[in-house]
C-alpha cells in the first residue's frame, strides 16, 4: 500500500510576540515547526503502512529550508520525502498550491491514500486538502477523527461534526484530512534521526520536473491575492477594579447593573 | 513573478522590513533585499516612501473569465436533516448588504430532499430568489453530490459572489466547488465589503494565527467565494410578508460520480453547547487548574442564564470537550456578557471573543493580555473571586436578567 502525506512547515504562531512599544509583530526568530495536524496525518499513515509493509511518501511545497521539516518526518519513519520547491511557486494561494501538489502526486504514480492535516496554523484555511482531491478527481473526507475500517479497496472513517460525527465510507484512492483527536504522533527515533540526516535523501522537484503549467502556479496561477495586511485594532483599555476581592466583586455588580447588563 | 527592489531608488529607510508579514526582507549593505520567504503579497510596496519596490505582475489576467458576465450574490442555505442552520440567516443578513451595495438580487441555494418548505424562511430573512435542487440522493450531505448540484447552478446562473458558512460541511464543500470552478476562496472572513469602483469583494480575515488581519481579493476569477464562521455576521429581523421566486433545478444523478457513502450520523448530546447564540458566556482557561474547577463556572453560568466555554489551553488539558472551545480554532462568540476566568488572553483566544458586548476578566496575573480587551478587570485568584461573585449574585437575587435579545 502506498500512502502520501502532505505537510507544511509553518511558523509557530502560538509563540508570536509583540513589540510592547509599537504594537507590531516581532517576526524574527520565530521557530518553524511541522504543522501540528500534519503530524497526525503522518502518524496515521505510518500506523497503517507499518503492519502491511506499506510505503509512506511525505510531500511538501515550500522554500529550501522546508528540507528540515522533511528530515523530521523521515526520522519519524517516513520512507521518502519530496520537496516541491521553485521560485515559480511563490505567492501561491490554496488553488495554485493544491494544483502544484497534484502534479507532484501524479508524478509519484499509483497510491491508495493521501493524508493531510485538517488545516495549517498559519493560514487556518483547511482548503488545500479538498482542492488537491478535486485536482486529482478523487473523493475526500475532511475532519477525520477515527479510522473505523480499512481494506484494499475501501476506507471507513468517523468524520467529526459540530454536534457529533458521521460514519463515512469511501472507495480508494481517497484523500483524508486529519484532526488531532485521531492519534498521538510518535517521536522521531534516535536511529531515525541519524539516518534521516545521513542516508535518506530528500528529493527536490521543480515546477518543470512535475510538468506544472506555468500559468497555474505561483501568484500568476492564484485566483486570490492579498491586498493588504494590518494588525488588528486594539480595544481601549477598560477599567481595572481595585480593593479587596469582595469590594471588587461589589463594584463589578454595581457597574454591570448601571450598564444594564444585569 | 516577483517583488523587485530598485537598487538605485532604495534609500535604506527599512520601513518595508516590519511591514512584511513573512519576514522576507533583509537589509543588505543598506539596501532592502527580498529573500525566499516572499509570497509576493505586496505589503512592502505600499509602505515604500520612494516607490523603489514594485511587483512585476504581467499576465495575471485570465482569458477564460469575464467578470462582467457574473452577477448577483448567493448564500448557501445549509440545512441538516431538514433543519436550517442559523448561519444561513446570518449570511443572508450580510449578503443583503453586499447585494444592496452592488444593486443586484440576493439569492439562496437550497439543496436537500423535501426541503422546499424552508424557502419561505429564506425569503423572510432576505432572499429574493431561492435556487432549489431536491433529490432523494441529496438527503444527507455528501461532498460529491452537493458539489455537483452547486457547481451546476453556478455554471448556469453565474453569480458574482457566494457566501458559505464555515461549518464542517461548508468548509468541506466550498474548496471542492472553488477547485472545480477554478476560482478563489477565502476562508473564515470576519469582514466583507465591496470596492464599488472595481466591483470586487473585499474579504478580510485573520491570518498568521490571528496575529494579523489580511484583506484578500479575487480580482479576475468568478464567482468570488468566501466562508464565514457562525456568530460573526448578524441576521436581519425576518419579514414573513416578503416573498420571492423559486427556481427549481433538476439533479442529474446519473452524471455524478459518487464514491462515498454516509453510513450513519451520530449525535453526541453532551457536545452540544450553543456558544454562538448565548447571551452570557463564562469561559475558563488554564488558570482553572482542573476539570473539577469548572463546576464553579457552571454555577455562575447557570446563575446568569449563560453557558460555559473554555480556552484552547483548558480544552487541550481535557477539562472540557472541544465543542466548548472559544477562539481562533474554536467558536466565535458575541454574547452580551463574557466573563474570562483564568484566561491569559492569547491573540487566538481574543479573536473568538472580542465581539462580546461586555468583557469581564478575572486573572491573578495583572500583566495578562486579557485585561487589554476587558471592560472590567479583577486581579485575583478565580477560585476566590468566583465564589464571592456567585454569593453576591445570590444576595441580590439576580434574575436570569434582561437577556432576551442581544441584537439591540
Amino acid at each position: 500500500m502506498k500512502i502520501v502525506v502532505c505537510i507544511k512547515q509553518v511558523p509557530n504562531t502560538t509563540e508570536v510576540k509583540f513589540d510592547q512599544k509599537t504594537g507590531t509583530l516581532i517576526r524574527e526568530g520565530l521557530p518553524t515547526i511541522i504543522n501540528p495536524e500534519d503530524k497526525n496525518a503522518l502518524e496515521e499513515a505510518l500506523a497503517i503502512a507499518g503492519p502491511v509493509g506499506g510505503q509512506v511518501t511525505v510531500l511538501t511545497m515550500g522554500p529550501a529550508q522546508a528540507d528540515y521539516a522533511l528530515r523530521e518526518t523521515l526520522a519519524m519513519g517516513a520512507h521518502e520525502a519530496i520537496l516541491l520547491s521553485d521560485r515559480a511557486f511563490a505567492g501561491a494561494d490554496t488553488w495554485a498550491t493544491s494544483y502544484a501538489l497534484a502534479k507532484a502526486v501524479e508524478k509519484l504514480g499509483e497510491f491508495s491514500l493521501i493524508f493531510c492535516g485538517r488545516q495549517a496554523i498559519d493560514g487556518d484555511t483547511a482548503q488545500v486538502g479538498p482542492e488537491l482531491a478535486e485536482h486529482l478527481d478523487i473523493p475526500h473526507i475532511t475532519y477525520v477523527r477515527r479510522i473505523v475500517a480499512l481494506d484494499e479497496k475501501t476506507v471507513v472513517v468517523e468524520r467529526a461534526l459540530e454536534d457529533g460525527y458521521e460514519i463515512v465510507e469511501s472507495t480508494m484512492p481517497a484523500l483524508l484530512t486529519t484532526l488531532k483527536e485521531l492519534n498521538v504522533p510518535r517521536y522521531p527515533s534516535a536511529g531515525g534521526v541519524i539516518t534521516a540526516f545521513d542516508e535518506k535523501k530528500v528529493m527536490v522537484w521543480t515546477a518543470e520536473s512535475v510538468g506544472a503549467d506555468p500559468a497555474k502556479i505561483g501568484l500568476k496561477g492564484s485566483p486570490t491575492q492579498v491586498k493588504r495586511t494590518f494588525t488588528p485594532p486594539v480595544k481601549g483599555t477598560g477599567k481595572m477594579l481595585t480593593g479587596t476581592h469582595k469590594e471588587m466583586v461589589q463594584q463589578l455588580i454595581q457597574e454591570l447593573r448601571t450598564k444594564h447588563v444585569l | 513573478m516577483a517583488i523587485i527592489v530598485d537598487k538605485n531608488c532604495c534609500v535604506g529607510c527599512t520601513l518595508c522590513v516590519p511591514a512584511c508579514p513573512f519576514a522576507a526582507i533583509d537589509m543588505v549593505n543598506g539596501l532592502a533585499v527580498i529573500n525566499d520567504q516572499c509570497t509576493i503579497c505586496g505589503a512592502c510596496i505600499e509602505v515604500c516612501p520612494v516607490t523603489a519596490i514594485s511587483r512585476d505582475d504581467e499576465g495575471t489576467e485570465c482569458e477564460v473569465c469575464t467578470p462582467e458576465s457574473y452577477s448577483g450574490v448567493w448564500v448557501f442555505a445549509e440545512q441538516r436533516q431538514g433543519q436550517m442552520l442559523n448561519i444561513a440567516y446570518e449570511l443572508l443578513g450580510e449578503g443583503k448588504k453586499l447585494a444592496g451595495a452592488l444593486n443586484v438580487p440576493l439569492s439562496a441555494v437550497l439543496i436537500g430532499s423535501n426541503v422546499a418548505p424552508m424557502a419561505k424562511d429564506l425569503y423572510a430573512y432576505g432572499a429574493d430568489t431561492v435556487y432549489l435542487v431536491e433529490d432523494k440522493e441529496l438527503e444527507l450531505y455528501r461532498t460529491e453530490t452537493y458539489t455537483a448540484a452547486f457547481v451546476g447552478l453556478v455554471k448556469k446562473y453565474m453569480p458574482e459572489i457566494i457566501l458559505m458558512g464555515a461549518t464542517h460541511i461548508g468548509r468541506d464543500l466550498a474548496p471542492r466547488v472553488a477547485g472545480r470552478l477554478v476560482t478563489g476562496l477565502t476562508a473564515d472572513c470576519t469582514e466583507l465589503g465591496i470596492d464599488l469602483e472595481e466591483r470586487i469583494l473585499l474579504q478580510t480575515r485573520p491570518a498568521f494565527g490571528g496575529n494579523i488581519m489580511a484583506t484578500i481579493l479575487c480580482p479576475v476569477h468568478r464567482p468570488q467565494i468566501a466562508t464565514v464562521r457562525s456568530g460573526v455576521m448578524k441576521k436581519a429581523a425576518p419579514d414573513y410578508d416578503k416573498t420571492g421566486s423559486l427556481v427549481r433545478e433538476a439533479y442529474r444523478s446519473r452524471e455524478v460520480k459518487v464514491r462515498t457513502k454516509v453510513r450513519e450520523i451520530v449525535k453526541e448530546m453532551g457536545k452540544v453547547v450553543n456558544l454562538e447564540d448565548a447571551k452570557v458566556v463564562v469561559c475558563g482557561g488554564r488558570g482553572i487548574g482542573s476539570a473539577a474547577g469548572f463546576a464553579l463556572l457552571e454555577k455562575l453560568a447557570q446563575k446568569l442564564g449563560g453557558v460555559v466555554g473554555g480556552s484552547r489551553g483548558a480544552v487541550d488539558a481535557g477539562w472540557l470537550p472541544s465543542g466548548h472551545q472559544v477562539g481562533q480554532t474554536g467558536k466565535t462568540v458575541h454574547p452580551k456578557l463574557y466573563i474570562a476566568c483564568g484566561i491569559s488572553g492569547a491573540i487566538q483566544h481574543v479573536a473568538g471573543m472580542q465581539g462580546s458586548k461586555m468583557i469581564v476578566a478575572i486573572n491573578k496575573n495583572p500583566a495578562a493580555p486579557i485585561f487589554k480587551v476587558a471592560d472590567y478587570g479583577i486581579v485575583g485568584d478565580v477560585h476566590q473571586v468566583l465564589p464571592l461573585l456567585i454569593a453576591a449574585l445570590d444576595e441580590q437575587g439576580a434574575p436570569p436578567i434582561s437577556l432576551k435579545q442581544a441584537d439591540d
